[in-house]
């Protein structure tokens, strides 16, 4: 027993004069019907079924068609909507209907938001058990989510613009407030769903859902050197929470636990405080913790044709095809041995990666874009050598596969031993990860030099189901009413 | 769910003609055990507790008691779970005879005959069989409200009278060095003041003196009250015994201090409210939340899963007091939820029961905590709604 008291000291709990109520899912359904008969439904939001205002459903509908839908659905209503939608509009350059105000990511679209976006700077993800497995709650589940997810993407709190504290003093705040006057910083959420969602470990029906199990959704094979943490690992749903704030995407994955309560709760959850990836050619190449480059032969929202052929779900029949338009989410916690690492050769850090440090030039020559030619030689073999990481991850090597990658360093203080615990949270979206990502891994773990300074801690699988297209859905809504 | 967990809905009825509906006479009572008129016969003393029927019907019920005794007595008409009060008569001299008057629910419920008001008293079984006869329920909220305060109060007053009983022998045994008898004591008789924590804390120096935790001192003040004993029952490595000497003097504090508490209980003074109630059992849930499940309550006797329960125990009295008042305003959705809710996570601490008492935390695994974490939110969700849902007009 270690415990010395003059440490750690808890928080005195607050006495029964002055209790801080815990965390109140407001956003399920039965509590609107509650406060539909209380009369304190914030007017934006206020339940079909009280007769007034505008569903929650028709506002998500009227949010579907991006900025100008959200004025038409203002006036539709006519009420809080609007002042919040205008300070909101006042923090954009010059707001046009038919856009979607700076900042704002819009939910709605084919594909789920938060793939090919432009990789925001933060990142929140979590998985997510359900408690009880029924349909029941799965549903509801989602829809209170994307209700949720509706809301924040627009930089409103959950319930509109009352929705983290009005006149309401005996209810603990729809919202947890602590993104009020900030914008919604790019915004997206994006959630999936893992192999434990439909069958168990041994392969029989969870919840029904059993023959709708993606055949790409596998348990992914042991890759040499994997030395993962279950409770860090896996999960029945996943939610990416991005944005160019941090306390934006903690915001958003705080809520949405809260709102899980009862129904669902959160396995783990990994915070990524810069990006690794680009995901578009408007951004430049960010740096890993390794100090190089990262992503620089990443796929980009400008290639439609590469992504069809890469990220999306396509051609998928019969109980398989809720999945089309969708994709798959790969989660890899990369523990780095960032102290050793430090320590090597710029030549050999070069080496382990076959890319220069300053540029992230290919070593056989060039500019960062150049294409690597894993042919040259140089003194002694290979300008780039076989075991180099952009020799055994590069598409080139990989049947021409690609990745879409969207990664974040994380730093989850230290390890007691002096050391940081932090590295790469590797993301990647890919059409088959059968395919596209465990041929690469299996050769990556048995052969990169760099395996030497990582150590993979966490994994996860997720199949990412398509877009929101509009009116009245719910993410996820294809796989259960299919 | 259950309906056998649950308690019966008769509180309603009940708490509502607490006050209102006892009649106080001081004539001498017949002998007859149930009369024709459905008045049951009771007769008390220090040493005895005679009830005239295990059983009566539904509807109007009427107790009249006798004090054969020579010192003040009490009696109760509690829930099976023998927590909540329904219906009590304090203050009976002796040789008084007094009639305790309500409306009541079928089902099953206890008595209990509390001679000098301190303790848990002597309690028996007793059954209310359907009669057909309809209960009445006031639709007066503004009565309502008032008699739930009636009923905590009642509680609140019971289980510090439980505390006082139970802590005079842990502390005789703590202070004779029978630690075997202390240890035995310890966790169960800290259930009374687990069940009104958020009571005691009303009353400023008095939690922190007979409750605070080891993290929880302040340098340079002084650690009193149930877990300084506790360290000393159960030692970590380095930890220096006390002396004779000393446990008197931890023993002595926690006695007057938990006498302090019983007097203010039963002060004129106390005076609670509808929102005190609802605060409370969301104070006790989020002491759940904060230091039991995790275990860091009682950090040398791993004996958290008692504390667990009994905020839980009081939580859900605080629920089923107010509940006469959700009725009235139509929040059957909030009801369901939470008897739902509670009864998930009483079911999920049954797995732990281990005789009278609970196993030890450490004997949790990480998953199992997980669990109970995982139900203590869902409940203190739909619980956070129940203040409002009680204090409103209509």
């Amino acid at each position: 027993m270690n415990q010395d008291p003059g440490d750690a000291r808890p928080a005195q709990n607050a006495g029964s004069e002055s209790v801080t109520p815990s965390p109140d899912a407001s956003a399920r359904p039965e509590t609107e019907a509650d406060a539909a008969r209380s009369g304190h439904v914030p007017d934006d939001v206020a339940d079909s079924r009280a007769g007034q205002g505008t569903s929650r459903r028709r506002l998500l509908g009227a949010l579907g068609t991006g900025g100008a839908g959200l004025i038409v659905g203002a006036a539709a209503t006519g009420v809080a909507l609007a002042p919040r939608l205008e300070s909101g509009a006042g923090a954009a350059p010059e707001p046009t209907q038919g856009s979607a105000p700076a900042g704002v990511v819009s939910m709605f679209g084919p594909h789920q938001a938060g793939i090919v976006t432009p990789a925001q700077d933060r990142m929140h993800m979590a998985a997510f058990d359900l408690i009880k497995p029924n349909l029941k709650d799965l549903e509801s589940l989602l829809r209170d989510w994307s209700s949720a997810i509706g809301y924040m993407t627009q930089g409103l709190p959950i319930g509109g613009s009352q929705g983290a504290g009005g006149a309401d003093l005996l209810s603990a705040p729809m919202d947890t407030g602590e993104a009020v006057g900030l914008t919604a910083a790019n915004l997206t959420v994006t959630i999936g769903f893992g192999r434990s969602l439909f069958v168990d470990s041994k392969g029989k029906d969870r919840l029904g859902l059993g023959s709708k199990l993606p055949q790409a959704l596998i348990e992914l094979p042991h890759f040499a050197g994997d030395m993962l943490e279950k409770a860090r690992s896996g999960g029945d749903i996943v939610v990416q929470a991005c944005a160019d704030d941090p306390q934006v995407a903690v915001h958003a994955v705080r809520n949405l636990s809260r709102i899980a309560f009862g129904r669902a709760s959160v396995r783990w959850s990994q915070i990524g405080f810069g990006r690794t990836s680009a995901t578009s050619r408007a951004q430049a190449t960010p740096r890993n913790l390794f100090g190089f480059k990262d992503g620089t032969a990443n796929l980009k929202a400008e290639d439609p044709e590469l992504l069809e052929d890469h990220v999306w779900s396509t051609g998928l029949t019969g109980e398989q095809a809720w999945l089309n338009n969708g994709s798959f989410l790969v989660a890899r916690r990369i523990r780095m041995f960032i102290e050793t690492w430090d320590r090597q050769a710029l030549g050999e850090q070069e080496r382990s990666i076959g890319r220069t440090k300053s540029v992230g030039a290919p070593l056989s020559g060039g500019e960062e874009f150049t294409e690597p030619d894993f042919a040259k030689k140089a003194e002694g073999g290979l300008a780039i050598e076989k075991d180099s990481h952009v020799s055994l991850a590069h598409p080139q090597q990989n049947n021409g596969v690609q990745m879409l990658r969207r990664g974040y360093n994380y730093a989850d203080g230290s390890d007691g031993l002096g050391r940081l615990d932090a590295g790469l949270f590797f993301i990647a979206y890919v059409k088959d990860p059968r395919t596209h990502y465990v041929p690469m891994q299996k050769r990556i773990s048995a052969r990169d030099i760099m395996q030497e300074y990582v150590r993979h801690t966490a994994s996860g699988l997720f199949a990412v189901p398509p877009g929101l297209n509009g009116a009245g859905g719910y993410l996820g809504q294809s796989l259960l009413e299919s | 769910m259950k309906k056998s967990l649950l308690a019966p809905v008769g509180v309603v009825a009940v708490a509502a003609l607490l006050l209102t509906g006892c009649t106080d006479n001081t004539k001498t009572s017949a002998a007859a055990a149930s009369s024709s008129d459905g008045v049951i016969t009771v007769s008390e003393s220090e040493t005895e507790c005679k009830v005239g029927a295990a059983e009566a019907p539904s509807g109007q019920v009427t107790f009249r008691i006798t004090n054969t005794g020579s010192k003040v007595n009490e009696f109760e008409l509690l829930a099976a779970d023998g927590l909540r009060i329904l219906g009590e008569l304090e203050n009976i001299g002796p040789g008084v005879t007094r009639d305790l008057q309500m409306q009541v629910e079928p089902g099953d419920y206890q008595v209990a005959c509390v001679p000098g008001m301190i303790g848990a008293g002597t309690r028996l079984p007793f059954k209310i069989s359907d009669s057909g006869a309809k209960v009445e329920v006031s639709a007066d909220r503004a009565q309502l409200q008032k008699d739930a305060v009636t009923g905590y109060t009642s509680y609140v007053k019971a289980q510090s009278a439980q505390l006082l009983t139970g802590t005079q022998e842990f502390v005789k045994a703590f202070k004779a060095g029978d630690e075997a008898k202390a240890k035995e004591l310890y966790a169960k008789t800290r259930t009374h003041f687990e069940r009104i924590e958020p009571v005691a804390e009303s009353f400023g120096d008095l939690d922190p003196a007979m409750d605070l935790r080891l993290p929880d001192v302040e340098s340079g003040t002084e650690w009193t009250g149930w877990h300084r004993a506790e360290r000393d029952l159960w030692p970590d490595k380095g930890y220096k015994a006390m002396t004779e000497a000393e446990r008197k003097k931890i023993g002595d504090k926690l006695m007057s201090d938990t006498q302090k508490l019983y007097d203010l209980v039963y002060s004129s003074d106390f005076k609670i409210d509808v929102n005190t109630i609802g605060n409370g059992a969301m104070g006790l849930m989020d002491e759940v939340a904060a230091t039991k499940v995790t275990g860091e309550e009682e950090f040398y006797s791993r004996t958290d899963l008692y504390d667990f329960a009994s905020n839980v125990d009081g939580a859900r009295v605080a629920f089923e007091t107010l509940e006469p008042l959700l009725k009235n305003s139509g929040d059957d959705e909030l009801i369901a939820q939470l008897k739902e809710k509670f009864t998930a996570v009483q079911t999920l601490l049954a797995k732990y029961k281990d005789g009278e008492g609970y196993v030890s935390y450490d004997k949790l695994t990480k998953d199992q905590v997980k669990e109970l974490a995982d139900s203590v939110n869902a409940l203190s969700e739909p619980l956070s709604k129940l203040t409002k849902a009680a204090v409103k007009v209509k």
